[in-house]
């Protein structure tokens, strides 16, 4: 949009200098400019997008194993993979786990960061320090998260349980080696992990709202939740939506956080489509199977991309 | 800032920029210099791979200092007898086979790599090994088993340096102060567990990760049993997670042991918190480290007395993948043979408590480290994983791993192993 204003308007200020030259001419000179500019976007496009995701296509129906590196061969087989990988009960459990980690995660990320934002944007002593000592999770890598984070949990030595023995509240819960809590102890560990992002973006949303509306409200005599729900929710919309995008194309994905933390287990009650992709290209080199769930993974992401356009395009309007 | 930035880039790759340097305005020409220069350095870069006559190299997964020392060392005395230099590359574990498939489809592949005897199988099924007795390589020193373990479909693709297996550790003190002795048949390791399990010390640690781990570990119990890989569903299969479901149940196993690695499992044992536990000779360097800890070993229990302890053998095994380059696969063997020599093979096993594959030299290697004489005996009857699936092992080993997990957790052993097998022969 902004790029095609710009080019409009350059030779418009530089054709009085010039001695009349053809218009034709001119045209053809700004629209080879013009495809100047966006070539080199296109090409890194087309080469670090375009290829990988046709070639994963391609791979999902092809016969691919260890063999096909030496001989470069790789037969079609139809559609055998994606009958296998489906036909797989790991995948349909699979995508289950993907669904309630994405959810849940988003879910409590999303709301204690906003509870935060809207706690930190009122100004107090020592808030700013505060707030910067929250960013800490954020700052650590994955995976030594995720290390520190078993420890942690672990059922008979870990930190939480003795903490929770200490209170009086019975600290044997199998946090990480039951197959029915395992999953909700991975979700918990990745909102701990994805409340900074939400409550800095979400911070910077709330600073960007007119502080007269509140002030409007508080003469009309507004009570806190009205206001947050008329002014701070609505106002923040856009900003919802862009938090709540990345924070779905960041969390549908996991691999790492769940490979630290349980390797997918016990029992494959934390595998989602990340791991199982993992396990199907890189442990049993079966690469055809890993293509096919890594392109369902691909289409969930593409499905929810086309809703965020919409949803932005309505409200550009 | 354009201007410092090709300044920059022309030091660093003088010739790249020549013919580019000569354009009209300068100022258009800078940043396209630049990114040429860019580009042809990591051209350049791309092709330093080139092979250099005289230097040879070996793809490894020595990522310790301590075993990249080692293996350091045992290439400079093998290069310094046969002329030629020895650089290794060293990644982790499990990327070995991966980065050897990437080189193998550049063409770029290493004279030598070294592969968990596991993951050799696989490499050979694709056609990428070379047959080592070809390249004139002796198995006569070496006991049949090994050979086995470092053949696939009868060809012998693997030198083994050194071969491990698992064993009982016991914490003497521990055992001494309850006045009990080490057990050896499966009762009395439950017994001798549950008595020991007292407060927040568990009596047994053995790992039943979701990974290679916990299927190496159940190996010798599903193998002592008479259980067989190839019959997942099998009542000696089932027995063998029945006794594993029993130790749980009598509190004598951590519950976390669904969670633990190998190396957690050490861990557990050396913090006092486990008072045996399953585990292989590559903890011996940290279990030393603790100059308090009074250890022991001895072979892992039995079903019944007078019954045969049949461990895993595990351990690297070195290969001469195929290059087309004869010569140089001729060398590469020279090179294997005295890595994998007498003399390398009896250091090597010295530093890192591994047991030395060739025969003469486990038999030295016994008298230097009589404490470790259980190991010795467990690694002789060992055996090899691969050897009746080969490269089809990678998918009963997922589908095991699953089983035994969802069995610690509650199903009964019988329906998860039924499962098992049916995912182990449907090939998902």
């Amino acid at each position: 949009m902004t790029t095609s204003t710009v080019t409009a308007q350059a030779p418009v200020t530089a054709s009085p200098a010039s001695t009349a030259p053809d218009p034709a001419r001119l045209r053809r000179r700004r629209r080879l400019a013009q495809w100047g500019f966006v070539a080199p976007a296109v090409v890194f496009m087309l080469l670090f997008f375009g290829y990988p995701l046709v070639r994963n296509v391609v791979m999902s129906f092809q016969h691919y194993t260890p063999k096909t590196f030496f001989t470069g061969e790789a037969p079609f087989n139809g559609t055998d993979n994606w009958s296998n990988v489906f036909q797989d009960a790991l995948f349909g459990k699979a995508l289950w786990h993907t669904l309630v980690f994405t959810a849940g995660s988003l879910l409590g990320q999303f709301c204690i960061g906003l509870a935060l934002a809207v706690f930190f944007s009122r100004r107090f002593p020592l808030g700013g320090a505060l707030r910067s000592l929250i960013l800490l999770p954020w700052l650590v890598p994955m995976v030594v998260s995720g290390i520190v984070w078993r420890r942690i949990l672990d059922q008979d030595t870990g930190v939480l349980n003795s903490f929770l023995d200490t209170l009086g509240l019975g600290g044997h819960t199998p946090w990480l080696t039951s197959p029915h809590m395992a999953l909700l102890s991975v979700v918990l560990v990745n909102i701990w992990i994805g409340i900074p992002f939400n409550m800095v973006i979400l911070y910077g949303g709330l600073q960007e709202i007119p502080k007269e509306l509140y002030e409007a409200a508080s003469l009309d005599g507004a009570s806190a939740w009205r206001t947050f729900r008329s002014i701070t929710l609505p106002m923040l919309k856009p900003v919802i939506t862009v938090v709540l995008v990345l924070g779905f194309m960041s969390t549908v994905k996991i691999l790492d956080l769940i490979l630290a933390l349980t390797d997918g287990g016990p029992a494959d009650s934390t595998q989602t489509l990340g791991t199982l992709t993992y396990q199907n290209s890189f442990v049993q080199l079966d690469f055809g199977a890993g293509a096919v769930v890594g392109n369902v993974l691909i289409l969930i992401s593409a499905v929810f991309a086309v809703f965020y356009l919409r949803a932005n395009r309505t409200e550009g309007k | 800032m354009s201007k410092r930035f090709t300044s920059l880039a022309l030091t660093a790759h003088p010739p790249a920029t020549g013919p580019g340097g000569r354009g009209r305005s300068r100022r258009a020409v800078a940043p396209v210099a630049a990114a040429c220069a860019l580009i042809a350095g990591a051209a350049l870069t791309g092709c330093g791979q080139q092979r250099d006559a005289d230097v040879y190299t070996v793809l490894n997964s020595s990522t310790d200092e301590s075993y990249h020392r080692w293996d350091a060392e045992a290439m400079t005395r093998c290069g310094e007898q046969l002329g030629v230099t020895i650089e290794q590359q060293s990644v982790p574990a499990a990327q070995v086979m991966t980065k050897a498939l990437r080189m193998a489809s550049s063409k770029s592949l290493p004279d030598i790599v070294q592969f968990d005897a596991s993951e050799m199988p696989t490499f050979a099924e694709a056609g990428g090994l070379v047959d080592l007795r070809s390249l004139g390589l002796s198995t006569d020193d070496i006991p049949p088993g090994i050979v086995d373990f470092g053949s696939y479909k009868g060809t012998y693709y693997g030198a083994a340096r050194s071969v491990n297996t698992l064993a009982l550790f016991y914490n003497k003190d521990i055992l001494d102060e309850a006045g009990l002795k080490v057990p050896a048949t499966w009762a009395e390791l439950r017994e001798t567990a549950r008595k020991l399990t007292q407060g927040k010390r568990y009596g047994l640690a053995l790992s039943a990760g979701g990974a290679e781990d916990g299927v190496f570990q159940f190996t010798p119990f599903m193998w002592s049993n008479g259980g067989d890989e190839t019959k997942l569903d099998s009542p000696q299969v089932a027995e063998a997670l029945d006794y594993w479901k029993s130790l749980l149940k009598d509190g004598s196993l951590s519950k976390s042991t669904v969670n633990w690695t190998q190396a957690d499992v050490n861990d557990q044992f050396m913090a006092g918190n486990a008072a045996m536990m399953i585990n292989g000779p590559w903890q011996v360097e940290t279990l030393n480290t603790d100059k308090s800890l009074h250890w022991g070993i001895a072979q892992i229990p039995v079903p019944e007395a007078g019954d045969d302890s049949v461990g895993p053998l595990g351990g690297a095994v070195l290969t001469v993948p195929g290059t087309g380059d004869e010569a140089r696969e001729r060398t590469a063997g020279r090179i294997v043979a005295c890595l994998a020599g007498e003399k390398e093979q009896l250091t090597y096993a010295l530093n890192s408590w591994m047991v030395p594959a060739n025969a003469e030299a486990a038999a030295v290697w016994r008298e230097r480290v009589p404490e470790l004489d259980a190991l010795a005996d467990q690694v002789a009857a060992a055996r090899s994983r691969t050897a009746k699936l080969g490269a089809g092992w990678s998918n009963v080993s997922l589908a095991l791993q699953s089983a035994f997990q969802s069995a610690l957790t509650g199903q009964s052993s019988e329906a998860a192993l039924k499962r098992a097998q049916q995912r182990a022969t449907s090939g998902n």
